[in-house]
């Protein structure tokens, strides 16, 4: 693979669905030169093993990230408001899977 | 059924069209010209030596000889492999793969069909497992003339170049041999000169979106069926075969 070819084709982030009901999860990413091709080369590099029934690409430009260095500040201040969650409600016993 | 012979010999045109394209495919392991598209012809080239083992599956039942698949695979003869001629030619690059798996996909695509309507069980559930695959196939290689071809200069030109290389392959497709026509009007195989002008118009189709002009040259070179090879056999037995030539009756 020449470094060209990676400047000319975008990176594209994977998404499968591994059953009908379930939700599209990230398994990697690929190069392609566009979406159908993304789709194709999808199909063949990440569901050769029956991983999944549905795919989704998304060019990796288009996922605008959290900032790594900003981690503190973003995620930090939550870990001491144990009010956020819910743990005093009383759950009926029938509820399984809470 | 009046002949079997005819039947195995008519069953071997397929078995090794499928088990030589498979191993030139599988040549450019590691190879391809990025990843992706390096595990997609892989995934293919596995499809057509899965697809070469159910055929020799059943010549091997139906000669009911203690033969295994190896040995029909590895064990035979120039003369005594009846593929299609082009599947012997080199990958010699890209452009050349790709045009070969076209003309090869849409032709198996048609083909495959037609067997869903055959006589004989086993053929039925051979083509309707493989369908699937050469459905795939199929979709892969004219989206790559496609690409190829109404892509760059450079890109045309070599697509361009495969096709008028390779076109004279292709007649042998649709010409049956005495045994196959046989086969044939027994309903167990499908003619496949009824096919001819059903993959002509899919070709050109695909040609048009591709900006490609369709090969005038009728001419078609023969012989594949009948054991008479391309000077590329010789080399392609000696490296597909050499391991099961020098370790007789090896097992993985």
């Amino acid at each position: 693979m020449s470094s060209d070819m990676n400047k000319d084709w975008p990176l594209y982030e994977v998404f499968i669905r591994s059953k009908n009901g379930l939700d599209h999860k990230h398994v990697g990413s690929l190069h392609a030169a566009d979406a159908t091709m993304a789709i194709e080369n999808a199909r063949d590099v990440y569901t050769r093993r029956m991983e999944g029934n549905s795919i989704w690409v998304v060019e990796s430009k288009y996922i605008t990230a959290s900032d790594p260095s900003a981690q503190d500040p973003f995620f930090d201040p939550a870990e001491d408001k144990i009010y956020r969650h819910p743990t005093f409600y009383e759950l009926p016993e029938e509820l399984t899977h809470m | 059924m009046k002949d079997q012979n005819d039947f195995i010999k008519s069953l071997f045109v397929h078995a090794d069209t499928a088990l030589l394209l498979g191993q030139r495919l599988g040549e450019l392991c590691g190879h391809g010209p990025v990843i992706e598209q390096d595990i997609a012809m892989t995934n293919i080239a596995l499809d057509y030596v899965g697809r070469s083992r159910l055929f020799f599956n059943l010549i091997s039942q139906i000669e009911n000889n203690q033969k295994t698949e190896d040995d029909y695979a590895f064990l035979r003869t120039e003369n005594e492999y009846h593929n299609l001629l082009i599947v012997e030619y080199p990958n010699t690059d890209f452009a050349y793969t790709v045009a070969k798996q076209f003309f090869i996909d849409t032709f198996y695509y048609l083909y495959l069909d037609a067997c869903l309507t055959s006589v004989n069980q086993e053929i039925k559930a051979i083509a309707e497992k493989s369908i699937k695959e050469t459905a795939y196939h199929k979709k892969w290689s004219s989206e790559w003339v496609i690409r190829l071809g109404d892509g760059t200069e450079l890109s045309h030109q070599k697509i361009n170049a495969a096709i008028q290389d390779l076109w004279m392959y292709t007649g042998e497709f649709f010409v049956s041999t005495d045994f196959e026509m046989k086969i044939s009007l027994e309903n167990i195989l499908p003619n496949c000169s009824t096919l001819k002008d059903k993959w002509t118009n899919e070709v050109q189709a695909v040609f048009q979106q591709a900006n490609l002009i369709m090969p005038s040259n009728a001419w078609a070179q023969l012989g594949g069926k009948t054991g008479n090879h391309t000077e590329y056999m010789g080399y392609i037995l000696s490296e597909m075969q050499y391991m099961q030539r020098t370790f007789p009756e090896m097992q993985w």
